[in-house]
C-alpha cells in the first residue's frame, strides 16, 4: 500500500488527530525506555477504542504491514521498538477505568491506564493493585501485561501474570477474542491468558484487561539494616527465608548504589557496604512476631545499624531511596547499562563475588541493586559514552554477567523482558528445540508474523502458512527470518 | 498371539521401553470407557520421545496417564491405542530448600513429593482432592487440579515456574526455569497447565514452594440460608484476614462455611478469633475438628474413576455465591434431585454432585445451569459422569470467541492429532 493511501486509510479510521506521519513527530517514538536502539516507524496511530485497534490491525493484516503496540514506552528491553516500514500503535489514549467491582475484587481497565491509577481508584475501599514496577507512576497496564512486570513486592504477591484475570485481545488477523475467566475463575480450555501475559506484544494487543485487586494488609512493618558487605547482608536474607518468613519485599543495595542514591535523593541511608530493606505485611499478630524474628536475624548477621520505619513517611523515604536507584546512577556516572538477570537465591553470594571480579577485570564500576528475595539482580554497569569503546565494553561486561547468572542456574531476565535487547542471548538459555516449540505458539496466534516481529527470538521461525494475502513475507523481506 | 493395532505390535513398543515396561492393555486401562491396545511406561525423557515419535509415525492415538485418578475428566476420547504412563519417571530432580524451588519428574506422586518437602518444612501449595488417591505431579498439572488452599496460594498456573514437555513428533522442549522470577521466552508452563495431555506429554515440572505452616485452625459458621452463605463469604473476603481456604459445604446434613487459618501459632490464634467474630453475625460459630476440616468433598471419591455419579464444577464470580446456590438448588429440587455441594467460596468455584439415577433430570439440570452461568460470564464443566450421560452432554461447555484460537494451538502442537483426541474443550 502506498504511504499516502495508508495515511488516508488510517485517518478514515481514527480521524486526523489519531495519525502521526510527520518525520519530526515520529522521531519521538523511535525508542522506548531502552535508548540503545532506535527505529523511526512509518506511521504512529493513536486509537481510542478497541474497535479502532481492530480496524487498524485488519488493515495491517490485509496489507502485510508489521505493527508494534506501545503503552507508555517505559520498557527496558526494546520491546516497543518500532519496526521499519511498520506501524506503531500507541495505546495511551485508551485510558479509561471501565469498571470497579469491589465485591468480586476486580477492576476492568483499558490498556493505557497507568498502573498507579488502579491502586488510587480502589484505595478508599481498602484495596490496591499489587504488582508495583518501579515505573508504576508512568507505565501502563497494557505494557505491564505485555512484559509480565514485576516489582519489589512480587516476592510475596506474585507478578502481573498472577493478577491479570482476563483480557479482550485483538489477534494479528484482526479478530477479537476473550481469554481468561475475567470475574469467574478457571475458564475451560487452554490457559491462553497465561501464555499471552508476558509475550512482549508478539501475540496480539490487549484492549480490555480485568485485574485482581488485593485487600490492604492490616499491618506493614519495614526495616532498613546496614551490613559490612553484600555477603553479610546475603546471610541475613538466607536467615529470614530459612525461618519460613515470606516478606512482602527484601531489597539489597551495595555501597556504590547507596552512594549514588544518597547523592541524588538524600534518603539519609547509613554508610555501609550493603543495606537491606525488608518489609513484612499481613495480619498484625503474625507480622509483629515475624518482624521481631527478622530484627534478631539481622543482628545475628552483624548488622551495623538497623532502622525501623516508625510511620508511613519514614517507610516512604526508605522506598524512595530504593526506587530512585536507577535514575540516581546519573549522579556518579555519565551512562549506565542495566541488567536484569536472575539467579537461584542460594547462588547470590557466589554470583555477586564473580560480578565484582568481572568489574575489576574490565576496569569498570558495577553498582548492584536487587530483589534479594527472588534472586533478581540489577547490576548497573557504569561507563562514559564520550570515551570511545566504553559503551561496547560495558555491553560486553553486562553480557558476561548474564552468562555468569545462566551458569548458576538462572535466567536472562526477571522482569524487563527479552525484547530487542537480549534476544541474541536466548540460545544460551534455551535449545533450538525449546525456541522452536515456543514459536509454535507464535504461529498459532500470528501465522504471518506481523505482530511485533523480530523480538524475543533470535531466529524467527516461519509458520508454514500459505502466503495468503501477501505478496511476500514482510519478516523475510526485512531479512529478519530464514525459512525452515 | 501377537496383537497388532494399526500395524503395531507389542514387540515394537517393547523395543523402545524394554520388555517389562510395555504390555497389552486390560479393561482397567480404559480411558473413560475407551479401551487402548497397549500400555507403555517409558523410563526417561528419551524413551518418551522415541515412543511418541513412533506413535506419530504409526498413527497411534496416545493417552498420557499419571496416577489415573482423573481419567473420567472431559469427553471420552475419540480413540486410544496407547496409554503412555509416566509412572516410572517419579523422582525429585533437584530440591534446594534455600531456593524454595523443586524440580520434579512428572510421574512422581504429589503425596510423595509433599512428604519429601515436609522434611524441609516446605510444601507445594497445591492440595487437590486426588492427592491421597495417588495423583501424580504431571497429572495434577495436566488437569489443572486444585483444592481448598488455592484461596491463598493460587492454582498450578501460579506456582509452576518451568516445564519439560515432549511433543507428539518426539521433540523435547523446556520453558521457564528454576528461578521464581523469570520472563525469558513464552510461558509454556502455563499453556500446558490444564491442557489434559492434548498438546504433548508433560515430562517434568518446576515449582515454587512455600513454608509449611506450623499451626492451623478452622472455624465454621452454620448457615440457615443461601443468602447467609453469600454474605458470610463476602464478609471474610473483604476483611484483612489471610485465610488458607474458605470452604462451603451444603448438603442434607451439614450446611456451613468454614475458614481455615494457617501460619505461626500467635497469628493463627489472633486470626481465628477475628474470623469467629466476623462469622458470628451469620449463624452459630464453632471450631472444626481436624477430621471435619480435612473431610473430602463430593469430588474426592477415590476409587471411582469411572465416574458413576454426575459431578459438576460451576465457576462464577465469587460475589454470586448465593445465586449459584439458589440456581443449583432450584434446578435440582424441581426435578427431585438432592445435590451435595461443596465449594471454594472465596474464589467462585462450586462443586455439585448429583446422586441418583434419573439421567434425564441430570441432563436438564446441567443444561439449565450451563445456560445461566455461561451467560453470566462463568462456566459449568462436567467433572465426571457415566458414559451414557456424556453422550448427551458435552463436558466443557462453549468456548465462545476462543474456539478458533484453541484449535489453532492444538493444530500447531499436535498436527497429527494423536494426543488424547477429542477429550478436551473445543473438541481438541
Amino acid at each position: 500500500m502506498e504511504r499516502e493511501v495508508l495515511i488516508r486509510t488510517m485517518r478514515s479510521i481514527l480521524g486526523p488527530e489519531g495519525v502521526i506521519s510527520e518525520r519530526e513527530q515520529l522521531r519521538s517514538y523511535e525508542c522506548d525506555g531502552l535508548m540503545n536502539y532506535r527505529v523511526i516507524p512509518e506511521l504512529v496511530v493513536l486509537p481510542e477504542t478497541a474497535e479502532q485497534v481492530q480496524a487498524i490491525v485488519r488493515v495491517c493484516y490485509d496489507e502485510g504491514i508489521p505493527f508494534v503496540a506501545r503503552g507508555s514506552g517505559t520498557g527496558l528491553s526494546g520491546g516497543a521498538l518500532p519496526v521499519e516500514s511498520g506501524i506503531l500503535i500507541v495505546l495511551s489514549r485508551m485510558r479509561k477505568i471501565l469498571e470497579v467491582d469491589i465485591p468480586n475484587q476486580r477492576v476492568v481497565v483499558e490498556p493505557g491506564v497507568i498502573n498507579m491509577w488502579v491502586s488510587n481508584e480502589v484505595a478508599d475501599a481498602g484495596y490496591y493493585y499489587a504488582p508495583d514496577p518501579a515505573s508504576q507512576i508512568v507505565s501502563s497496564i497494557g505494557g505491564n501485561l505485555a512484559e509480565n512486570s514485576g516489582g519489589v513486592h512480587c516476592l510475596k504477591y506474585g507478578f502481573t501474570t498472577n493478577h491479570v484475570m482476563g483480557a479482550e485481545i485483538v489477534l494479528p488477523d484482526g479478530s477479537m477474542v476473550n481469554i481468561g475467566g475475567g470475574k469467574a475463575p478457571d475458564a475451560p480450555g487452554y490457559e491462553l491468558l497465561g501464555a499471552f501475559v508476558g509475550s512482549e506484544g508478539t501475540l496480539g494487543i490487549a484492549t480490555k484487561i480485568t485485574l485482581r485487586i488485593v485487600r490492604k494488609p492490616e499491618s506493614v512493618r519495614t526495616l532498613l539494616a546496614a551490613f559490612k558487605d553484600t555477603e553479610e547482608a546475603g546471610g541475613a536474607v538466607s536467615g529470614i527465608i530459612g525461618a519460613g518468613i515470606v516478606p512482602a519485599a527484601i531489597e539489597m543495595m551495595d555501597a556504590l548504589c547507596i552512594e549514588a542514591v544518597e547523592t541524588a535523593v538524600h534518603p539519609g541511608f547509613p554508610q555501609a557496604g550493603a543495606i537491606l530493606i525488608v518489609e513484612l505485611d499481613g495480619p498484625e499478630a503474625e507480622v509483629e512476631h515475624q518482624f521481631e524474628q527478622t530484627l534478631k536475624i539481622c543482628e545475628e548477621n552483624d548488622a551495623s545499624e538497623i532502622r525501623v520505619a516508625e510511620d508511613d513517611a519514614e517507610r516512604a523515604l526508605f522506598w524512595k531511596g530504593r526506587k530512585a536507584a536507577f535514575a540516581a546512577m546519573g549522579r556518579i556516572a555519565n551512562d549506565y547499562y542495566v541488567q536484569d538477570s536472575v539467579v537461584p537465591r542460594t547462588e547470590l553470594g557466589k554470583v555477586l563475588k564473580k560480578i565484582s571480579e568481572l568489574g575489576e577485570e574490565y576496569g569498570m564500576r558495577v553498582a548492584n541493586v536487587f530483589h534479594a528475595g527472588d534472586g533478581n539482580l540489577h547490576p548497573l554497569v557504569l561507563y562514559d559514552n564520550n570515551v570511545p569503546g566504553e559503551a561496547e565494553k560495558a555491553e560486553k561486561l553486562a553480557g558476561d554477567i548474564v552468562f555468569t547468572c545462566l551458569e548458576h542456574g538462572g535466567s536472562l531476565t526477571g522482569e524487563h523482558g527479552i525484547g530487542e535487547d537480549k534476544k541474541k542471548y536466548m540460545p544460551k538459555m534455551f535449545t533450538t528445540d525449546d525456541l522452536n516449540v515456543m514459536q509454535l505458539l507464535r504461529c498459532a496466534f500470528d501465522p504471518h508474523q506481523i505482530c511485533n516481529p523480530g523480538k524475543i527470538f533470535p531466529t524467527p521461525r516461519l509458520c508454514g502458512e500459505r502466503p495468503g494475502p501477501f505478496r511476500m513475507h514482510p519478516v523475510q523481506k526485512a531479512g529478519l527470518a530464514e525459512n525452515f | 498371539m501377537d496383537t497388532r493395532t494399526k500395524n503395531v505390535s507389542l514387540g515394537d513398543l517393547q523395543e523402545i521401553v524394554g520388555e517389562e515396561h510395555a504390555r497389552e492393555a486390560t479393561p482397567d486401562d480404559a480411558v473413560d470407557g475407551v479401551g487402548p491396545s497397549f500400555v507403555a511406561e517409558p523410563g526417561s525423557i528419551e524413551e518418551t520421545s522415541e515412543l511418541l515419535r513412533f506413535a506419530a509415525e504409526e498413527g497411534l492415538a496416545v493417552a498420557p496417564r499419571g496416577g489415573g485418578t482423573t481419567l473420567s475428566l472431559g469427553n471420552p476420547p475419540r480413540e486410544v491405542d496407547l496409554v503412555l504412563s509416566t509412572a516410572r519417571m517419579d523422582e525429585v530432580i533437584e530440591h534446594v530448600p534455600g531456593d524454595q524451588v523443586v524440580r520434579v519428574q512428572a510421574g512422581m506422586r504429589l503425596r510423595d513429593l509433599q512428604e519429601r518437602l515436609a522434611g524441609s518444612d516446605q510444601m507445594l501449595g497445591i492440595d487437590p482432592p486426588e492427592t491421597d488417591a495417588g495423583a501424580t505431579v504431571g497429572g495434577v498439572v495436566a488437569t489443572n487440579s486444585s483444592g481448598p488452599r488455592r484461596h491463598r496460594y493460587g492454582t498450578v498456573r501460579d506456582l509452576i515456574i518451568g516445564i519439560t514437555v515432549v511433543l507428539s513428533d518426539g521433540t523435547v522442549a523446556k520453558a521457564g526455569g528454576k528461578v521464581v522470577k523469570n520472563v525469558a521466552g513464552y510461558d509454556l508452563s502455563k499453556l500446558f497447565t490444564g491442557s489434559l495431555g492434548t498438546l504433548g506429554v508433560i515430562a517434568g515440572c518446576n515449582f515454587r514452594l512455600h513454608p509449611r505452616p506450623e499451626a492451623a485452625r478452622a472455624v465454621a459458621v452454620e448457615l440457615a440460608s443461601t443468602q447467609a452463605a453469600g454474605e458470610a463469604a463476602q464478609a471474610v473476603l473483604h476483611a484483612q484476614l489471610v485465610p488458607s481456604a474458605v470452604e462451603l459445604r451444603w448438603g442434607e446434613e451439614e450446611r456451613h462455611l468454614s475458614v481455615l487459618i494457617e501460619g505461626i501459632p500467635p497469628g493463627v490464634e489472633a486470626q481465628s478469633d477475628t474470623a469467629s467474630y466476623l462469622l458470628r453475625g451469620f449463624g452459630e460459630v464453632r471450631t472444626l475438628t481436624d477430621e471435619e476440616a480435612g473431610a473430602p468433598g463430593p469430588l474426592a471419591v477415590p476409587g471411582s474413576p469411572a465416574g458413576d455419579e454426575v459431578s459438576l464444577k460451576i465457576s462464577a464470580p465469587p460475589a454470586e455465591l448465593t445465586g449459584v446456590l439458589d440456581s443449583t438448588l432450584g434446578a435440582c429440587s424441581r426435578r427431585g434431585v438432592a445435590p451435595r455441594i461443596t465449594g471454594h467460596a472465596g474464589i467462585g468455584v462450586t462443586y455439585v454432585a448429583l446422586p441418583g439415577g434419573d439421567e434425564d433430570a441430570h441432563v436438564q439440570i446441567v443444561e439449565e445451569l450451563r445456560e445461566i452461568w455461561t451467560r453470566r460470564g462463568g462456566s459449568v464443566v462436567v467433572r465426571s459422569a457415566p458414559r451414557s450421560f456424556k453422550e448427551r452432554v458435552e463436558a466443557w461447555g462453549p468456548l465462545g470467541s476462543r474456539l478458533e484460537l484453541t484449535r489453532r494451538v492444538k493444530e500447531k502442537f499436535d498436527p497429527r492429532g494423536i494426543m488424547n483426541p477429542g477429550r478436551f474443550a473445543g473438541g481438541v
